[in-house]
């Protein structure tokens, strides 16, 4: 096996994207579960599959689109649909949840458009919806890189303005942070990890990566940095035993990777439970 | 010498839609004194403070934190507040005591700053002088609810504000821990000169401590030293209240 990954680009290519995926996303999704938003991630993911229909369907039509790689297409619509969340929010002060289904749907609802007009269905799509292994090209490794190391800087160099406004909303605005600018770039990164994420873990299940291994976490976590290191210890032990396991049984790599979080959440658990006796 | 004050405000009024909430507010609050508010339920506590604290705008009057007009104050960093947060946190938030407290610094550090060592040792002392230095490594959600508003004091000066504003901080506190609470209040107004105002019911505790009473219902009614407000008796509490009140005694 590990010689395979010397051997096959396209191995080397999704384990890269997977070690890198496994360890952005958990980072992101603790902000994201403590700030009770869990469910925003499936909302982007949605939005992010109609760039991707949208980006096939032109491709069918126009011969120039055929070539483009869907992650940029995917990318712009989760950024857009991102900034779609943010003003539902401020719309709906209190209702804030709201946003969530109204971008969901409109995210299922142009997919469909999409998909329908692009007769349908294909393995490449089907790729997209569950990832795989083998679609991962060195492109999509540079671009997920590019964004990886986006996201890490910006979170260490925001950190502690991400953790005041995580914990305490309401005392931020007071001590004079500036909570519009930074939700805004918050929700940003995290659409441009939702796209970076498709090819491997794919559109239905990249938001269980962002929130699994997080829920294991403050478990067993003390403190908030703490939270983040098993956060990021749990992604990527499922990633990479994921990846493992889907070439070897011939699976869905995004499936394998979320029933391993999915395991490691169940054990935590378990194992919390029991030491309390 | 000119007395300085670090809050004033002048003929402050705020409604929401038609209903009057606060109703011409005047109040100064000279430097190093600790002002106590007391006021029924609904008597506009809550209003009076965001509108202090710059996240409402009153329709009419003028308001100045240390002599600058609010709408061109910046430095908030001089301001500290303490809301009635045992009530209303996510308990299972995890964050140790001492990452809270440095939260407390965050906006006087400045967006992509990181803390330094003098930082550091800022949140250490302000742990320390809320007393909870042995559970600085502990989850905020394991505390009791009196620790952890001691936690939130903590984060309110450890940037050393000028002023300390506290929304009901005893609130949800266990009655034991209630005296406590207040004789560490009454150290950072001496000790440290810190300029106090707290809002309560509470009170019996209130005048022990203060040096300045004000009762607040949409109207600020009394704005005295604490001496004069005890004086005052049980009959005109009752007025303000609107109903008969029972003024605890102080248990020496």
């Amino acid at each position: 096996m590990i010689e395979a990954i010397w051997q096959y680009e396209f191995l080397r290519n999704a384990f890269i994207a997977g070690i890198l995926i496994g360890f952005v996303a958990p980072l992101l999704g603790v902000f994201i579960v403590v700030r009770r938003l869990s469910l925003i991630a499936d909302a982007l993911s949605h939005v992010t599959l109609a760039g991707i229909a949208a980006n096939l369907l032109l491709g069918k039509n126009f011969a120039y689109f055929a070539n483009w790689n869907p992650l940029y297409a995917g990318m712009g619509f989760s950024v857009v649909g991102a900034l779609f969340v943010e003003k539902l929010r401020s719309i709906y002060k209190y209702y804030q949840e709201l946003a969530i289904p109204i971008i969901l749907s409109g995210g299922i609802g142009l997919s469909v458009i999409f998909i329908s007009l692009a007769d349908g269905f294909n393995t490449d799509l089907f790729s997209y919806l569950f990832g795989s292994v083998s679609a991962v090209s060195r492109q999509d490794v540079w671009a997920v890189l590019a964004i990886a190391c986006v996201v890490i800087g910006i979170v260490v160099l925001l950190y502690k303005e991400l953790f005041l406004l995580s914990f305490d909303e309401e005392y931020a605005v007071i001590s004079g942070i500036r909570a519009k600018l930074i939700h805004f770039i918050f929700i940003v990164l995290v659409a441009l990890v939702i796209a970076a994420s498709m090819r491997i873990v794919g559109v239905l299940l990249i938001s269980s990566l962002m929130t699994l291994p997080v829920a294991a976490s403050i478990r067993i976590a003390k403190g908030f940095k703490q939270a983040i290191g098993y956060s990021i210890l749990f992604g990527e032990l499922s990633v990479i035993v994921g990846l493992l396991l889907s070439y070897q049984l011939d699976l869905a790599p995004g499936g394998t990777i979320v029933m391993l979080a999915v395991l490691i959440l169940l054990i935590v658990i378990i194992w919390k439970k029991w030491k309390r006796g | 010498m000119e007395t300085e004050y670090v809050l004033k405000m002048e003929h402050v009024s705020f409604r929401y839609e038609k209903e009057n909430v606060l109703e011409d507010i005047n109040l100064a609050v000279p430097k190093g004194a600790f002002v106590g508010i007391v006021g029924p339920n609904g008597s506009g506590k809550s209003t009076l403070f965001k509108c202090v604290l710059g996240l409402l705008k009153p329709q009419q009057g003028k308001i100045y934190l240390f002599g600058t007009p609010i709408e061109a104050f910046k430095d908030w960093h001089r301001v500290g507040y303490v809301s009635q947060k045992a009530n209303s946190f996510n308990t299972g938030f995890p964050a140790t005591v001492y990452e809270v407290v440095a939260s407390g610094l965050a906006a006087k550090r400045g967006m992509f700053r990181f803390f330094t060592k003098k930082d550091r040792q800022a949140v250490s002392e302000a742990i320390e002088a809320v007393g909870m230095s042995a559970f600085a490594q502990r989850n905020i959600g394991e505390l009791s609810g009196g620790q952890q508003q001691r936690v939130f004091i903590a984060r309110a000066i450890v940037s050393k504000p000028e002023l300390l504003i506290l929304d009901e901080p005893t609130v949800g506190v266990d009655i034991h821990h209630v005296q406590s609470f207040y004789t560490m209040l009454d150290e950072l107004n001496r000790r440290l000169g810190m300029t106090l105002i707290l809002v309560t019911h509470d009170i019996g505790t209130i005048t022990e401590k203060v040096t300045h009473v004000a009762c607040l219902n949409k109207h600020l009614y009394f704005h005295g030293k604490a001496e004069e407000f005890e004086k005052l008796g049980e009959q005109t509490l009752s007025q303000f209240y609107g109903h008969p009140l029972q003024v605890l005694s102080h248990q020496h």
